[in-house]
């Protein structure tokens, strides 16, 4: 029944590879991230205006990322645009893909975390003399990144293995990339991914830990 | 320029690709809530002793879904298990289900008050009694919407099985793709399907969750 061999010694010898790989894939899931919260915050906005097309747009936006699959979201950036005549990379169409699928989620976290801010604030703070865009830079989104510090670091989570989606669209550069091009050429496919496995394993908990050091540096009264 | 050549039996394609997507979800979250309840019982009446089984389900939900197939569909070879590669989906989408599902049952049953389950004992009700009339009851209602949330998920997860070889929705719509050479279109179908059988089984959860709440 058991008649396989092992080969971890060659599966090692790509350990270096799949380090840089995952570097890639970190990359990736933080500038996803970082765009993502960026149009979350937006879309929160947007889905408080009085305009109905505005709103509209952005609750649109949330529905559709929040009630398809991400590789399909993935997959309509890089085979659909190609409609429009735009040809766009793997790797662009999985940070816009993944960007896309963050800021849906995100918005939907902090429409909650705003519902949490108290009104008096902004009131407070408008009646310091402040405008409504320095209420909302120095006064309601501080404490709306607190409260949504834990969601954020989660989703930051999910980013990283949203990440490994890309080899379906042929990016070969993150880790899941990277594996599969050993995987192919070598055929020690077990071998390989728990690699792979065990690495994404690392990376979700070193986000953790990091998050939770952080929130405990930043977040004391 | 509104001339397709999309035909009526791509579309039957496509939504036969759309069964299989409900038939693997419906699988999944079989086995997923069945493991999950138990191991969520597990991880409530026995903190320190089921730190292990913790451990374990935290490892299938920080590695992604696509790997956990792959690894999964390789042992299968490597054991030389003749099984089809829509049960090693459904086995790995049920294993994956249930680390959520357990932490879902974890926290519902975290949620019913001490005094509650004190109340209950006192009135001569056995562990199992006050388990099964007192506390799952509240438990469910508790974490029913989570439990909604996840079937979603899980349904969205479905699509990652093309990668194994199964004939999902967005595998059929791919290979409709690659005959009609039109993918916005095809894509835009399969998308507006997927949306539907999400807001279906959204609006059955809240219908029943509603039910619930008027008996309370």
């Amino acid at each position: 029944m058991f008649d396989y061999s092992f080969h971890w010694r060659v599966a090692l010898k790509a350990l270096p590879d799949m380090l840089n790989g995952a570097w890639v894939t970190l990359e990736t899931a933080a500038l996803s991230m970082l765009l993502g919260t960026m149009i979350a915050l937006l879309l929160t906005l947007l889905r408080q205006q009085q305009n109905p097309l505005l709103r509209h747009f952005a609750e649109t936006w949330v529905s559709i990322a929040r009630n398809t699959p991400s590789l399909f979201q993935i997959y309509i950036l890089y085979f659909g645009l190609g409609a429009f005549g735009l040809h766009v990379s793997s790797w662009l169409a999985l940070l816009a893909g993944i960007t896309f699928n963050n800021a849906g989620y995100l918005a939907e976290n902090f429409r909650g975390g705003l519902k949490a801010v108290p009104d008096t604030q902004m009131r407070a703070a408008r009646s310091l003399g402040m405008n409504a865009l320095h209420a909302y830079r120095l006064v309601i989104i501080p404490q709306l990144l607190r409260i949504v510090f834990h969601p954020l670091s989660n989703q930051m989570v999910w980013a990283v293995l949203m990440t490994s989606l890309g080899v379906i669209v042929g990016l070969n550069d993150d880790l899941t990339g990277v594996t599969q091009d050993y995987n192919v050429k070598t055929f020690r496919t077990f071998e390989y991914f728990a690699i792979a496995a065990l690495l994404y394993y690392l990376i979700a908990k070193t986000i953790v830990l990091g998050a939770r050091l952080m929130a405990w540096r930043l977040f004391r009264y | 320029m509104f001339t397709t050549s999309l035909t009526i039996s791509d579309l039957l394609f496509m939504l036969q690709g759309a069964w299989v997507t409900l038939q693997l979800t419906a699988a999944a979250m079989l086995l997923g809530t069945l493991s999950g309840v138990l191991c969520g019982l597990l991880r409530a009446g026995l903190p320190r002793a089921s730190l292990p089984l913790a451990w374990l389900l935290d490892l299938f939900r920080s590695v992604p879904l696509l790997i956990q197939f792959v690894l999964f569909n390789s042992l299968k070879s490597i054991a030389g298990l003749d099984i089809s590669a829509f049960a090693v989906g459904c086995l790995v989408l049920g294993i994956y289900a249930a680390a959520f599902c357990s932490e879902i049952v974890r926290s519902g049953i975290q949620a019913v008050p001490a005094n509650l389950r004190r109340a209950a004992r006192s009135l001569g009700m056995s562990y199992w009694q006050d388990l099964r009339h007192v506390v799952l009851p509240l438990a469910t209602r508790v974490s029913f919407p989570g439990w909604l949330n996840l079937v979603l998920s899980v349904m969205k997860d479905t699509a990652l099985v093309m990668w194994i070889g199964i004939f999902e929705l967005l595998r059929t719509s791919q290979s409709v793709v690659t005959r009609i050479q039109e993918p916005l279109l095809v894509l835009c179908i399969a998308g507006l399907i997927y949306y539907l059988m999400s807001l279906l089984v959204a609006q059955l959860g809240n219908r029943l969750e509603k039910r619930w709440q008027e008996n309370d």
